[in-house]
């Protein structure tokens, strides 16, 4: 018999096939997601990179665009999870079946995580080719190791982030609509409170700021990154888990 | 394995100041087809939701396949199959996915599921159209698959909430023969809530009436037919004058008369004889050309309850 690991582990994957289907076809046929994934790796794998020439990958500035992408795919079917299970009427089935709770959260997390963080790898390895090919002349135009790390590290943990959060929300969402407008604003908030904040602050604040952030090591940062999203995606997850419930789900 | 699949006593739960289910207390044996009838919003959904460990019950217990739903919630939900109030299937999957993925939720080895998925679309007659997107199918094959979806795991007591609500008469038909079939078939026992008497006059070996959560009645159809409804005899003829009606409603074992057009309606007590009363009309110069004994249908059972219940 198979342990309650293997057993939660073969659920998570089950729940992430059915996600990962789901997300393709979401567009109401195979063909039309295929088309509109291809568009979008298109753009932010060949486009962008293209445009932006050798500096693509000798910045370490990149990361934050790798960052950016797995959070912005996430942030597209994530809001669906629940609120959409809710409002096409099929997860009540799904909570009537033997999966735990925290199979079908898990699940529901884990396929868009993956999801989000495959697009982006694929996304960076389609913008190395396109750097090489287009600005390569003759050399091999590569990452630094310590950034290529990073990008992979923060990537999925990025990822993980806006699959736990939009879980949260999309369990709460009274419709997918509501669901994404919310991540909506908070992806705004969390990308533009930053640099509105940074530019509000008064010239020498802003200027200490910078020479701190200059003085520090790219290995520093990258860490820094790493570890402030590993804690915060353990609080989300974990406060996901707690307000998951399926007596609650129904009786809401 | 025990003689009943569920038992429970007592079982109330409340949302707010509504109470949906009031000390329910019923057994359902293995193996039997069991009616839940009740009006809208009698109850019978918060019921289902119960015994599947889907809500905590606010007092009272139950046991479901020997396993208590307040403490093995799982242990039952591995074991039964649920076609709840929305067939709860994913338009924008083929129906053959929609199966695989609850195959794979319920760990059918990947060669038993898709015999048993091939299986159970013939049967119902959906196999040719296992690939088209359930989004494209009427609502009597989204009614099949969702009931070949609850059998899918073989489970030991299936809960089916309104399976046929909402088709048309034709498509309700023959849900209802699948559904038949398929249960006898594979020997489990169904847990069916219903409007639809004739459904579960047709279906069901016991059937059990709520009304605003609190059950009203259990029995068999026939059992509940004869213990809720007055006997009664019907005579077509002609010539029943008021001299008819005055010397039948003197007899002892007449309940009420009364004429419907050329059809003598008479209601009696338990155990009489119809003889001597045809005898009487045809005494008083009545002509008779018909004598029936009627049967109560359960929907005139579940009229009566209903009624009584209100006052």
């Amino acid at each position: 018999m198979a342990s309650a690991g293997s057993t939660t582990l073969g659920d998570i994957l089950t729940i992430a096939w059915k996600e990962w289907k789901e997300y393709l076809i979401q567009r109401g046929n195979l063909r039309g997601g295929v088309v509109g994934l291809a568009i979008v790796l298109g753009v932010f794998g060949i486009m962008v990179p293209y445009q932006s020439g050798a500096g693509w990958v000798e910045q370490p500035l990149s990361i934050v665009y790798w960052a950016w992408l797995p959070l912005f795919m996430v942030i597209g079917v994530i809001a669906d999870s629940f609120a959409g299970e809710r409002e096409r009427h099929t997860l009540e089935a799904l909570l009537a079946t033997r999966l735990t709770d925290r199979a079908i959260l898990l699940g529901k997390v884990f396929a868009a995580a993956i999801y989000g963080w495959g697009f982006t790898l694929l996304a960076v390895t389609l913008g190395l080719i396109t750097v090489n090919l287009a600005h390569g002349q003759g050399r091999l135009l590569m990452y630094p190791p310590l950034v290529a790390i990073a990008i992979a590290f923060v990537g999925l943990l990025a990822a993980l982030l806006a699959a736990a959060a939009g879980v949260l929300v999309s369990l709460r969402a009274k419709s997918v609509r509501q669901a994404a407008q919310t991540l909506s604003i908070a992806v705004m908030i969390l990308l533009f409170v930053p640099v509105f904040g940074i530019q509000a602050l008064p010239p020498e604040v802003q200027a200490r700021l910078l020479s701190t952030g200059a003085s520090l090591s790219a290995e520093g940062l990258a860490v820094g990154a790493v570890v402030l999203l590993l804690v915060v995606d353990a609080v989300l997850l974990a406060t996901a888990m707690a307000r998951f419930q399926r007596s609650r789900l129904l009786a809401g | 394995m025990s003689e009943w699949a569920i038992e429970c006593s007592g079982l109330s739960r409340s949302f707010g100041s509504v109470r949906a289910c009031e000390e329910l207390s019923l057994r359902v044996r293995a193996g039997s087809v069991f009616g839940f009838l009740g009006p809208n919003g009698a109850g019978k959904t918060t019921t289902i939701h119960l015994l599947l460990g889907l809500l905590e019950p606010s007092a009272g217990n139950a046991t479901v396949l020997g396993h208590d739903i307040r403490t093995a919630a799982d242990q039952v939900r591995l074991r039964t199959g649920a076609l709840l109030q929305n067939a709860g299937l994913y338009d924008r999957l083929t129906a053959e996915d929609n199966l695989e993925f609850y195959g794979r939720i319920w760990r059918l080895p990947t060669a038993e599921r898709r015999t048993r998925i091939r299986e159970l679309l013939e049967h119902v007659g959906l196999w040719e159209r296992r690939n088209d997107l359930v989004s494209t199918w009427s609502g009597g094959m989204r009614q099949k698959l969702g009931v070949v979806r609850a059998l899918l795991h073989r489970p030991a007591l299936v809960f089916l909430d309104e399976p046929t609500a909402g088709l048309d008469p034709m498509a309700a038909a023959a849900l209802r023969e699948d559904l038949a079939a398929l249960s006898e078939q594979e020997g489990i026992t169904v847990f069916l809530t219903t409007h639809n008497l004739s459904e579960a006059e047709r279906l069901c070996h016991q059937v059990a009436v709520i009304r605003q959560g609190r059950l009203v009645a259990i029995g068999s159809p026939d059992e509940l037919r004869r213990q809720r409804s007055a006997p009664r005899l019907e005579i077509v003829g002609s010539g029943f004058g008021d001299s008819v009606l005055e010397g039948l409603r003197a007899r002892p074992e007449v309940v009420a008369v009364k004429l419907a057009g050329d059809r003598l309606v008479i209601d009696v007590r338990a155990g009489a004889e119809s003889a001597p009363l045809v005898g009487q009309v045809v005494a008083a110069g009545a002509s008779v050309e018909e004598v029936t004994r009627p049967r109560a249908s359960l929907e005139d059972v579940f009229l009566t309850l209903m009624e009584e219940s209100n006052g």
